[in-house]
């Protein structure tokens, strides 16, 4: 499984990359492989604030529904769009075209106490 | 059942494994849900052949004096218009109307009939007959000493001749047909039968050599294919599952199984079948095609304007149709292109009520 270094991971397998004080968030590529083609992506409307592990929405596979969360308290900024006609971009590009929403944090140091790539590759692997 | 029960195992175990099946636990037996994923699975099936491995579901024998008569009582088909080498598909129905399972029944000879019935009802179905079970007539459970694989798809019947003994033969089955074939020099009771709408075979064979079987259809091209791309493909075929569109409590008639119940014997059940068939059952099983790609759960209600008309039994997505698909029992009244909505835990998807086969092989 792809676990790329420079990002920041949950144990509910959702990433953050941070860029300024705006966080995009997505699954993992172990979540999308988990879940299976994925059919409809359920997000959240740009505005919205956000408390930290609260549920944004949810993304359904062929098999099951599955509910993601805020891995950052913030506001919703903005939605990937392209996931309402092409959901399969989260099979095939979780960590690029796959994000799932862009989140003004209130606290950017607060994305240091997620888990780095090695302790959530070393989860995928206990 | 929860998983730290010891699951149950196929004869195939080790190759699903070696495969990389992604194993989850269904009716007591550690099953492959999916290899590749289920789009490309059932796209596999639909434009050329898999396979699956059936070998959880039991395999009965039936002989002795008074099988056939037996048979007549026991399940609602006329088992009478079987030939020698004959299969069809039936149901055990229960005394109050409902249904115990839905199975197939072969003629194997004058002398020997068979039956495969679901996984899930292994247990129920055999302590059921036992019920009805007349002196001198015995029943032997040959699941365990076997294994079934299913071969779906328009290559599908090709490629399982052209591995056997009897190509032309083979070739040449009827539908619902069966023959005692070797394929790939493996002993295979062939049924040209399956639960795709796709023409193929169900294959059962000696439990000891069913991975040499499963390993000669992988190199002839056939792709493995898992639970979840089977239940996607029944759906799109328009057939039932037990359990969801089949139950103790619903009449097969419902689930627009009519033409499956005899209409000259009588038969256990027979009178409160009879019965729901002459004045109709409150909910009738309709096909819903959702606008959306998305999955309709079990139990989410189905609306006509804004009333609720009924509830999903199940949904799966449909490659073939690029949208989501699903049965639902619903108000009789309910006629097909009526416009509808399902609900999606709160917001309504709209679709279309249509006929229940999405799918047929032209």
């Amino acid at each position: 499984m792809n676990v790329p270094a420079e990002l920041r991971y949950t144990k509910t397998h959702e990433w953050v990359r941070l860029e300024g004080d705006t966080v995009t968030i997505g699954i993992t590529d172990h979540a999308q492989s988990e879940l299976g083609d994925i059919v409809f992506v359920d997000l959240p409307t740009p505005g919205r604030s956000l408390g930290q592990d609260e549920s944004f929405g949810s993304v359904e596979s062929v098999k099951t529904v599955s509910d993601v969360y805020a891995p950052v308290a913030g506001e919703v900024v903005e939605v990937n769009e392209a996931l309402g006609g092409q959901s399969e971009l989260l099979n095939a590009a979780p960590y690029e075209a796959g994000w799932l929403i862009k989140v003004k944090v209130s606290d950017p140091a607060a994305v240091d106490s997620l888990l780095s790539a090695a302790d959530y590759q070393a989860l995928l692997d206990a | 059942m929860s998983l730290t029960e010891s699951l149950q195992t196929t004869p195939l175990d080790v190759a699903h494994r070696a495969l990389g099946g992604r194993m989850v636990e269904f009716a007591g037996y550690s099953m492959p849900v999916q290899y590749k994923g289920i789009i490309a699975e059932s796209r596999a099936v639909r434009e050329g052949a898999g396979m699956f491995d059936v070998s959880h579901m039991a395999r009965l024998k039936f002989t002795g004096e008074g099988t056939l008569a037996f048979l007549e009582h026991a399940t609602a088909n006329d088992v009478a218009k079987l030939g020698d080498h004959q299969g069809q598909y039936s149901l055990l129905p229960n005394a109050t109307g409902g249904t115990v399972d839905d199975i197939i029944v072969y003629r194997y000879s004058a002398d020997e009939y068979r039956m495969v019935v679901n996984a899930a009802n292994h247990a129920k179905d055999v302590a059921h007959i036992r019920t009805l079970l007349p002196a001198g007539v015995t029943m032997a459970d040959y699941t365990a000493e076997t294994a079934m694989v299913a071969v779906q798809g328009p290559k599908a019947a090709g490629i399982v001749a052209s591995l056997s003994d009897r190509s032309a033969e083979a070739e040449a089955l009827p539908f619902f047909g069966t023959i005692d074939l070797k394929v790939a020099g493996v002993e295979c009771y062939a049924a040209r039968s399956g639960y795709t709408g796709e023409d193929g075979f169900e294959l059962q064979c000696p439990a000891a050599e069913a991975g040499r079987l499963w390993q000669a259809l992988l190199d002839a091209g056939v792709e493995p294919c898992g639970l979840g791309s089977r239940d996607t493909l029944r759906v799109e075929a328009g057939l039932p599952l037990y359990g969801h569109e089949l139950t103790d409590d619903l009449s097969p008639i419902a689930a627009g199984l009519g033409w499956v119940v005899s209409k000259t014997k009588a038969f256990l059940g027979s009178e409160p079948i009879n019965a729901a068939r002459a004045g109709g059952t409150p909910t009738k099983l309709q096909g819903v095609r959702l606008e959306s790609k998305r999955v309709a759960q079990p139990g989410s209600k189905v609306s006509v304007d804004g009333r609720a008309v009924g509830e999903v039994s199940s949904g799966v997505y449909s490659p073939l149709l690029d949208c989501g698909v699903a049965f639902a029992f619903l108000d009789p009244g309910v006629k097909v292109e009526t416009p509808c909505t399902v609900d999606f835990r709160g917001k309504a998807e709209p679709g279309q009520v249509v006929g229940k086969r999405f799918f047929k092989r032209g």
